[in-house]
Formats: C-alpha cells, sequence, structure tokens
C-alpha cells in the first residue's frame, strides 16, 4: 500500500494546487483548463489505450508487482468478465428499450472499474453496491437474471445479499456508504481483521459515483470508517456526470485527494484499465485486512450511455468527449494489450463472442418469461406479523379478485 | 381566447415571471440547468431538470439559477437560510421521497423559525418537489408525501391538480413569506390546460369547486381530481349528480366549501392518492365526522392507496393507484347505503 497512515507517517504533502483555489474568488465557473478525460499524473495505470504496457512511474509502481503476478489464465479470465458483463448490460438496455424492463442504469465504459474491483475481492469479503454496479454483481455470482428482475419489478430486491456477500442495490445516492461503515465495524467487532489469516480477515467495499460523493452520508461515512479504522475500501466510480452535472458542480478538490482530510490515503486509478483497477483494489483490501484501515480509491472512467433510460444525454453533453472516451475503452484496450503479450490467440477472443451471444440469448428469455407477481402479493412483505389495516386491505381486495373467478364460472 | 400549454410550461412560466417581477426569486436544485460550459449540446441549460421543467430559466437568469451539488441537506438548507436573509429561493427537490435526506432542514428549522424567534424570522422558501405514483419509478421515487408536511405547523403545502392552478398557486406560494411544499404529480407534467400569460395568483386555503352537483360531494387532491371527474361522468349517466370539489392546498385546507357541500349533498368521498394511515383523506373525513355529523346520510367514504410501499412491478402499480372505478364504487356504496 502506497500510504497509509501511521504516527510516524511523513506530513502529508500538499494536495491543493494554486489551480484548485484561483477559482474560490467566483462561484460556479467550469475550470475550463481541466480536461476532463485526462485523470492526471497521480493516476495508476498500466495499460494505455492501443494496449501498450506503460512504463513504470511513480504512481503505478507501488501495484507493478501485483500486476506481474498474474497470469495469462487471469488475463483470459477478466476480459472474458469484461465482455460478458458488457453484454448483459446491452440487454438490459435492450430489454428497457422493448418494454420488458421498468428501468435500466446502464454501466457501458465503467466495465474495467467495476470488473478490477469485483475480481479483487475475496469470497469473505463483503460488497455495497449503488445501482450501477452489474459488473461487481457479475464477479460475485449474482445471476444477471436477478439484476433483470429487479428492474422488472417482479423479484423483491433481487437476490440473497448473504449468498453473495453483495447487498442489494440501494437507489437514494450514497446510503449504502453508511450501511458499509457499519458492516464494516461489525467485522472489527466479530475479530475478523489482522488475524493474518487468509480466509476469515475480511474487508467491505462500498461502491458509489462522483456525485454520491457531496451527500451527507457519503462524508459522514468516511469520518466513521477514518475514526474506527474500518476494514473498509470506498470505491468511487468517477463517470464525470451526475446526471446532466459535470464534476465540477460536484467538488473542487476530486475525491481521491480529499480522502487525506478524513485521515486516510487515497488513490487514483484508470477506471478504464482493468488491471490498474485490479492491482489498486487489492492492495487496499489486503491493508484493510490487515488491519490498516480505510482506503478510498476513485476509477476515473466515463459514463458512455445515460444516467438511465429516462434520460438523453445528448442533451446536455457535448460529443467530442464520447469520441475521446471511445478510444479509452477497455475492452478494446484490454484485448490489445492481450494480443501484444500473447495471452490469447484470436480463436479465444471468438470463442468469448460466442459465450456473449449465449448468455444475451439466455438472459433475453429469462427476462420474457418472468411471470407478473400474483396481484395478491402487493400486501407482502410491508411487515414481519400481519398487520391490521394491511390484513383488512387484503381481504377486501381478495374477495373482489374471487368475485371475478366466480363470475367467470 | 384559450391558450393551452402543459402542467409543465405553466410551472416553467410562473418561475419565469416572478424571477422578472422580483430580483429576490432565485431557483436552486439539482440538475437545474444541467449540462456543462460553452459548445452545444452540453452548453447550461440544455437540459433543465430531469423533466425539463425548469429549461430555459438559465439562460434568462444564469446568476440566480443554481445547478447544486447532490446534496438535497445542504441545498435545501441553504435555501431556508437565504430565504430568512431576504431571498425568495425556489428550491427543487427532484423527487418528494428525498425528504428523508433533508426533512430536519424543512421541520425543524423552516417550519419553526418565525414561531421559535418570535415573529422576527420570515422563511419564504418555496421547495418545489415531484411526487406520485404512476411511472414505473419504484417505491423510493413515486410516493405521496404531503400528508406528512400537512401535519407539521408553519408549513404550507399545495397540491396543483391542473396547469391553471399550478401556475397561479406557485406564484402565490413564491409570494407568500410561509415556507411552502409544493407538491408537482409526476404523471401530470404533459397535462394540457387552459393558462393566462400573465401573472396571477391562486389564495391558499380557497377550494375550487370543480363540478357542482348535489348528490354526493366528492373531494380530491391531485391527479386524483382528473379521475373524480371522469367518475363523474360516468356517475351522471347513472343519474347521480357528483359536486367535486380540489382544495388545491392541504395546509390552510378550505374546510368551510367542503362543511357547505356536504350539508347540501349528505354524502362525502375523499378520493387521495396517499397511504391511508394519518392521509388528508381521514383528516377530511374527521373533519366534516365533527361539524356536519348531522347532515350525513351515509358513512364517509375514502379512496386511497394502500398501506404498503409503492410497488415496481407495471401490474402492481397499476392496481395500487386509486383508478377511477374505485371512485365510482365508492360513490355507489354512499348513494346505496340504508340506514
Amino acid at each position: 500500500m502506497s500510504e497509509h497512515l501511521t504516527e510516524d507517517a511523513p506530513p502529508a504533502q500538499p494536495i491543493v494546487d494554486a489551480r484548485h483555489l484561483q477559482h474560490h474568488e467566483t462561484t460556479v465557473q467550469p475550470m475550463m483548463e481541466h480536461d476532463i478525460t485526462d485523470g492526471g499524473p497521480d493516476m495508476v495505470q498500466f495499460v494505455d489505450g492501443d494496449g501498450n504496457r506503460l512504463e513504470t512511474t511513480e504512481a503505478n509502481a507501488p501495484y507493478a508487482k501485483i500486476v506481474e503476478d498474474m497470469t495469462s489464465e487471469d488475463a483470459r479470465s477478466m476480459y472474458r468478465d469484461l465482455v460478458l458483463v458488457r453484454r448483459v448490460d446491452a440487454e438490459g438496455f435492450a430489454l428497457q428499450r422493448q418494454g420488458e424492463l421498468g428501468l435500466w442504469p446502464s454501466l457501458l465504459g465503467q466495465e474495467a472499474a467495476q470488473v478490477g474491483a469485483g475480481r479483487a475481492m475475496r469470497p469473505q469479503d463483503y460488497a455495497f453496491p449503488g445501482y450501477r454496479e452489474h459488473g461487481v454483481a457479475w464477479c460475485r455470482g449474482v445471476p444477471p437474471e436477478n439484476l433483470l428482475g429487479i428492474f422488472r419489478g417482479v423479484n423483491h430486491g433481487g437476490w440473497d445479499s448473504n449468498a453473495n456477500n453483495f447487498h442489494l442495490y440501494t437507489i437514494v445516492i450514497g446510503n449504502q456508504m453508511l450501511h458499509a461503515t457499519g458492516y464494516a465495524m461489525g467485522v472489527q467487532r466479530d475479530g475478523k481483521v489482522g488475524t493474518g489469516d487468509p480466509d476469515r480477515d475480511t474487508a467491505v467495499m462500498a461502491f458509489t459515483g462522483d456525485g454520491g460523493t457531496a451527500q451527507g452520508d457519503y462524508n459522514e461515512a468516511l469520518v466513521f470508517a477514518s475514526v474506527s479504522n474500518a476494514p473498509l475500501v470506498f470505491f468511487v466510480q468517477n463517470n464525470q456526470w451526475a446526471i446532466s452535472e459535470p464534476n465540477y458542480k460536484q467538488f473542487r478538490i476530486p475525491p481521491y485527494l480529499r480522502a487525506r482530510g478524513f485521515g486516510f490515503p487515497g488513490v487514483r486509478v484508470d477506471g478504464n484499465d482493468v488491471l490498474a483497477v485490479y492491482a489498486v483494489t487489492k492492495a487496499a483490501l489486503d491493508a484493510a485486512r490487515a488491519g490498516q484501515g480505510p482506503t478510498l480509491i476513485e476509477a476515473f472512467t466515463y459514463r458512455m450511455g445515460a444516467h438511465t433510460t429516462s434520460d438523453d444525454p445528448t442533451k446536455y453533453r457535448p460529443a467530442a468527449e464520447l469520441d475521446i472516451w471511445k478510444e479509452k475503452d477497455p475492452i478494446k484496450r484490454m484485448r490489445g494489450f492481450m494480443e501484444t503479450k500473447g495471452h490469447a490467440d484470436a480463436s479465444f477472443f471468438e470463442q468469448i463472442d460466442a459465450e456473449a451471444d449465449e448468455l444475451a440469448a439466455r438472459i433475453r428469455k429469462a427476462c420474457q418469461e418472468m411471470p407478473d407477481p400474483d396481484l395478491r402479493t402487493m400486501f407482502d412483505h410491508t411487515y414481519a406479523e400481519e398487520h391490521p389495516v394491511i390484513e383488512a386491505e387484503k381481504a377486501e381486495f381478495s374477495a373482489y379478485l374471487d368475485s371475478f373467478e366466480e363470475a367467470g364460472r | 381566447m384559450a391558450r393551452m400549454i402543459s402542467y409543465r410550461e405553466a410551472i416553467n412560466e410562473a418561475l419565469a415571471l416572478e424571477m422578472r417581477r422580483d430580483p429576490s426569486v432565485i431557483v436552486m436544485g439539482e440538475d437545474n440547468a444541467g449540462g456543462a460550459s460553452a459548445g452545444s449540446p452540453g452548453e447550461e441549460d440544455a437540459w433543465g431538470g430531469v423533466l425539463g421543467v425548469t429549461k430555459g430559466l438559465y439562460g434568462e437568469f444564469p446568476d440566480r439559477v443554481l445547478d447544486t451539488p447532490i446534496s438535497e441537506s445542504a441545498f435545501i438548507g441553504a435555501a431556508v437560510g437565504a430565504a430568512t436573509a431576504g431571498l425568495r429561493p425556489v428550491a427543487e427537490l427532484m423527487f418528494i421521497d428525498f425528504m428523508g435526506v433533508c426533512f430536519d432542514q424543512i421541520f425543524n428549522q423552516a417550519a419553526k423559525f418565525r414561531y421559535m424567534f418570535g415573529g422576527k424570522a420570515v422563511t419564504p422558501v418555496v421547495i418545489r418537489t415531484m411526487y406520485g405514483a404512476g411511472l414505473r419509478a419504484a417505491a423510493q421515487h413515486s410516493q405521496v408525501l404531503y400528508p406528512l408536511f400537512t401535519h407539521i405547523p408553519g408549513l404550507k403545502v399545495v397540491v396543483p391538480s391542473n396547469p391553471y392552478e399550478a401556475k397561479g398557486l406557485l406564484i402565490q406560494a413564491i409570494r407568500d413569506d410561509d415556507p411552502v411544499i409544493f407538491c408537482e404529480h409526476k404523471a401530470l407534467y404533459d397535462m394540457q390546460g387552459d393558462v393566462p400569460e400573465g401573472a396571477y395568483v391562486i389564495p391558499f386555503g380557497e377550494a375550487n369547486v370543480v363540478r357542482d352537483g348535489d348528490d354526493v360531494t366528492i373531494v380530491a387532491l391531485g391527479r386524483m381530481v382528473s379521475y373524480a371527474s371522469e367518475a363523474a361522468e360516468e356517475l351522471a349517466g347513472t343519474g347521480v349528480d357528483a359536486e367535486i370539489i380540489d382544495p388545491r392546498t392541504t395546509s390552510p385546507l378550505d374546510t368551510e366549501t367542503i362543511i357547505e357541500s356536504v350539508e347540501r349533498t349528505g354524502r362525502l368521498v375523499v378520493v387521495d392518492e396517499s397511504n391511508p394511515r394519518c392521509s388528508v383523506a381521514r383528516d377530511i373525513s374527521a373533519i366534516v365526522a365533527e361539524e356536519a355529523f348531522g347532515a350525513l346520510k351515509a358513512p364517509i367514504q375514502v379512496v386511497t392507496a394502500p398501506h404498503t410501499p409503492v410497488p415496481f412491478s407495471d401490474v402492481l402499480e397499476d392496481l395500487y393507484i386509486p383508478s377511477t372505478q374505485d371512485i365510482v364504487n365508492a360513490v355507489k356504496t354512499a348513494t346505496d347505503w340504508k340506514r
């Protein structure tokens, strides 16, 4: 880990350059000199947009060994995840457009951030997602059909959180950061931190986006995690846009730099470089499990699609940005890297594409065949026990439905 | 000459007119302008919010339309503070459900400043927010929560049912010296109606008698007013003449108009899209039972959503929302009732 704070840690480097300060005179002023497609020199990156392995830099050096230890099989397996996750997402979008789903929040462009993070977790670790973390869900083993079931409104939240240590999706922005913090504090009290047993030591991951970093819940979670030294990795996917608001309307200091103010390290990683995300997340999770406290990872990426199927990003976002980010595509990049390194041949890529086709057909069919819920289930799960108002409503409603059945005889 | 515009346009027009009239009126919230910097598309104001209600305002008032970070507690609190300091902020809380994130600023702060500071503080803030089921937005984006605010002394609560009402009530809300929760039903934004071009106000606490009738009084709120009108047309075919009252504001509530009507018709049906317990429907029922008991020829009927969260599934959501048929059935129960 690059810089976990201890009592004898060196004083923090200045984290604010004058460029950030000069705008404080005005209230809202676009930071025009900032190229939002450039993550800057602090960003950990191992593979460039064309798939070339980059030289060692100050930023990526602490993580280089993790990448070097990865095998061809690891690379192929991660590539497979990237392609299949993108395909699941594409099907979700199409199914919404065809009226099969109520809504779909697309992760297009964020596959590497999510797969890199998800793959770095161990089975006993626990993830707290927002609502766009389909790639993390995939890595945790949540069947993609269950994701579709949520957005079809038919499966009451989708899955058993404890089956895959993947919490249910959280819709209101930022709430899950506190849930994750509470869970991580529980992990500490269960004695599952710093024992040295790789199957016992546990870390927690909390996912949100750039917009989420403004919420009170988010900032309160960072304070709690810090003071309790919780085994927690905050994973912020900075996809540049909070619905229609760009980064400069959300913060002046990027999330990874703010982490130090809360008392723990922050790292910016190229969110479209799956190897870099994996390496940085693995290091942060290892530190958390070892009892070294939280880390904040900012995955610098881009939301290629809409916020959700409810909005049209061409109305508020310049097309030029999209063109630049297309060149940074995480799948194209990983494939270029694998071809250059000889990790896979053409038949491998064909095989993965074929597997994606099969997966797409399978989940489409599953989605279309999901039955509408029985009308009487509207009353279920409101309370643990019978509630008099609901029981009365349910009885009245059942009698009403039964009257149709009797009339139909 | 009728001028038909949408509920969305009527709200936008009210904001624009008041911003022109009064430089202390500002608009703030998430995605109110949208977009970034120069160059189109992507320029500021290209979008105007998730439902386009504030579109165009930034272009005319660039210093008075603020896109805020996603921090409801912060921008609602800031709007409340700005109101005490002389501005008339109109804060947009995207979905009424997000009240959960910022409720302290509303019910402990905005609602109580005047009282706790002995009348020395005024808080002329308007919180515009969209509510209601019907858009497949699930349990945390579909609630009908105006009863919560109606319960709290110090707040005024507005539930406009059509474009004309929306414009006049919003202008009144902005000019009002108390905090106002302005609840816009998201399924009404495309509703068309005849709306005058200039500014006009609709006073709070004055119900609108939408339809005259002698057999039954239907009190309906927000989107339910349209449903009640449809039900009344159907009932007219069966010889039942329904009077429809739209209270327009739940706090203050025009009890006088409601009681006068029930004293004439002898029957009351209240239609409220919210959950039933402690709802405005139950509040109105209790007031009528207290004030006009002797006039009642049948038990008061209440039509509400069930006591459950709003389901996501389309078939369940359709069932959840009170329907025209539910209103017709409730009226029939009242008119058929025999002692």
